[in-house]
């Protein structure tokens, strides 16, 4: 069985940071391993960890430095690495879902997974939109915000748990070859060791260009344009205490007083 | 290619109210392009919900009778069909965990652009405008989108008010037919988790953490400050999902809207899917290291400063 787990690079923006343009300032930037994929790639090697022959594979839409991301999935007990990136994509500020869809279908096609894991959602652009739409492109069964994963290794039946709003979780069956997107608590991400970090290094990181995988360059064209990026406007104006901790401390619990908040 | 199709949503016997919210967004939408406002709804009661989504301002309501509960596979098929009947300008969806599931592949099928969790839309000729957010609430965005062929957009719940009065919309039932080779899924069930030992939905005072605090062990220090106050421990989705508090204190999209006289959000960002469970509180406070942390946004009172030194002052300030 085969197993290939999407992950992504995304970018975490600092406490202060300044916008330039339609971007963050790549200086408030730190780049990681997307939170959801963490998970996407516990249950990845989870799998192969129960099963006789699971490979695990993983596939990532970025540059160079994202390597560094991979390399930590690769520690985790990922098999090999797929990264595909191209001149075409070196300007494209917002890939859309549907040109991420594209260009993963194209490592779909080429690996023919059993399953693939992805993230409900990446943290930086947030669409939560890539592996159902996959799972669409490449005529595979899907199930999105996936909380708990029943898989018999050589099965051909997911049974998952889908979280839907205000704690009511939904039983589901999907047939494979399947697209699961994986949300957080599904299980324990684990850490990367020592040891898993050396044998890492070693590990296979293949790098793909758009017409490695037989695509066409114009899959980079976005539909989509960030025009304008700016601060939320707040909705709220909120009282902040000033001071130091024991000054704000004592200001907050004269408002909580007031509000009728006390020890028993 | 003027009109809009609002496809509503439903669980167990309800029609939710992001449906209506949906129509106010699709009517805006439609007022803007000139067109009709069309909305549908699949499966369930289709008559009774058809009912209600017959609000001023809806058109005609499509009402297609497949199914009991929601299935990704039959509501992409139903939605291709309808699509292909109505020819919609843009096609619409909340960003619920159902939306999720098969707006996605609706775009991919259609060979349209998607663009989720929108907060405001607007449209004009070719292009549509949408607002939405990055980096957890950190940045909104505006995005164009090319509408040339039409958009499948989702809309974040709560942005929009919902559609009011009552229509004279046409109802009509719309025959699908679905293609069982490409139904691929089957939902066995439901089941509702969560339950335990306090239900922090009746509680009066929640202190709620957040993972600003780092450690398990640091846990204590707020559960003293729950003491200290008389309130109820609450938190935010990653200490439920590290197992350091259990399903029934977590607050949000996922695990339970509250609305307590006084809500102290320590080390929480704010994130959408959290303040849809708590931005009803009556008086929200919000200690975080971060000025930019958007649950300011929506705080009342607010403390710009390390947690692990204003818990232990206002624990204090209580216990004297
Ligand atoms: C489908 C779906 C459903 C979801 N459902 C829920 C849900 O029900 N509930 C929920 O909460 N989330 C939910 N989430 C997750 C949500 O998107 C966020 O990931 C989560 O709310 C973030 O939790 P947090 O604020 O504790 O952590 P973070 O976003 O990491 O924020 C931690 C905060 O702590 C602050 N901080 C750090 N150190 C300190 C310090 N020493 N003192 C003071 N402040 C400090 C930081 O500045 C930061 O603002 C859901 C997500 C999805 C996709």
């Amino acid at each position: 069985m085969k197993v290939l787990v999407t992950v992504k690079e995304v970018a975490r923006v600092a406490d202060d940071f300044e916008i330039e343009g339609t971007e963050v300032g790549e200086q408030y930037r730190e780049y990681d391993l997307n939170e959801w994929d963490d998970y996407a790639i516990e249950a990845a090697v989870q799998l192969a960890e129960a099963g006789e022959d699971v490979e695990v594979v993983t596939a990532t839409i970025g540059p160079e430095r994202s390597e560094e991301t991979i390399r930590m999935a690769l520690a985790k007990g990922a098999d090999r690495a797929i990264r595909v990136w191209d001149d075409a994509l070196e300007d494209v500020e917002t890939l859309d879902v549907g040109a991420k869809a594209e260009i993963l279908a194209g490592v779909v096609e080429a690996e023919e997974p059993d399953l693939v894991l992805s993230g409900v959602q990446a943290e930086d652009d947030a669409f939560g939109g890539t592996g159902v739409a996959l799972a669409e492109r490449v005529g595979y069964g899907w199930a999105a915000v996936v909380n708990d994963l029943d898989l018999e290794p050589g099965g051909d039946v997911a049974s998952v748990r889908r979280e839907l709003e205000g704690g009511v979780e939904e039983l589901t069956d999907v047939e494979l070859p399947a697209v699961l997107t994986i949300q957080t608590g599904i299980n324990e991400p684990r850490y990367a060791s020592l040891r898993g970090i050396r044998q890492a290094q070693s590990k296979e990181l293949d790098v793909q260009t758009l017409a490695d995988l037989g695509i066409d360059a114009a899959a980079a064209d976005s539909r989509i344009d960030v025009t304008e990026m700016f601060v939320p406007e707040t909705e709220s104006d909120a009282e902040l205490f000033e001071g130091d901790a024991g000054e704000s401390a004592a200001k907050l619990a004269g408002v909580l007083r007031d509000k009728g908040v006390s020890a028993e | 290619m003027s009109d809009v199709l609002a496809v509503a949503e439903h669980r167990r016997g309800d029609l939710r109210d992001v449906s209506l919210e949906l129509l106010t967004a699709g009517r805006e939408l439609a007022d803007q392009t000139g067109g009709d406002l069309h909305a549908a709804v699949i499966g369930g009661a289709v008559d009774e919900f058809a009912e209600k989504l017959d609000r001023e301002g809806v058109d005609r309501v499509l009402a297609v009778d497949e199914g009991e509960e929601f299935n990704h596979d039959v509501s992409l098929q139903s939605v291709e069909q309808l699509a292909a009947a109505v020819d919609p300008a843009v096609v619409l969806t909340p960003n619920s965990v159902n939306g999720l599931d098969y707006a996605p592949a609706l775009a991919e099928s259609l060979d349209l652009p998607y663009v989720s969790d929108a907060v405001e839309l607007s449209i004009d000729g070719d292009e549509l405008t949408a607002e939405r957010e990055m980096y957890g609430s950190k940045v909104a965005t505006t995005c164009s989108v090319d509408a040339s062929d039409g958009v499948v957009a989702t809309i974040r719940s709560g942005e929009w008010p919902t559609a009011e009065g009552t229509g004279d919309a046409e109802i009509e039932s719309f025959d699908v037919e679905i293609d069982d080779s490409r139904v691929f899924s089957s939902v066995r069930g439901f089941e509702e988790v969560g339950g335990g030992d306090v239900d922090i939905s009746e509680a009066d005072v929640l202190v709620s953490v957040g993972r600003g605090i780092e450690e398990e062990e640091n846990i204590d220090l707020i559960r003293d400050l729950a003491d200290a106050l008389d309130a109820t421990l609450s938190a935010s989705r990653p200490i439920v999902d590290n197992g350091w508090l259990p399903k029934n204190r977590q607050v949000g999209q996922s695990g339970k809207v509250v609305t307590p006289d006084v809500y102290i959000a320590i080390g929480i960002s704010g994130a959408v899917q959290h303040v849809a469970g708590m931005k009803g509180s009556d008086t929200i406070v919000a200690i975080n290291t971060d000025p930019n942390a958007p649950i300011f946004d929506i705080a009342d009172y607010g403390i710009v400063d390390d947690l692990f030194d204003v818990v232990p002052a206002l624990i204090e300030e209580f216990e004297g």
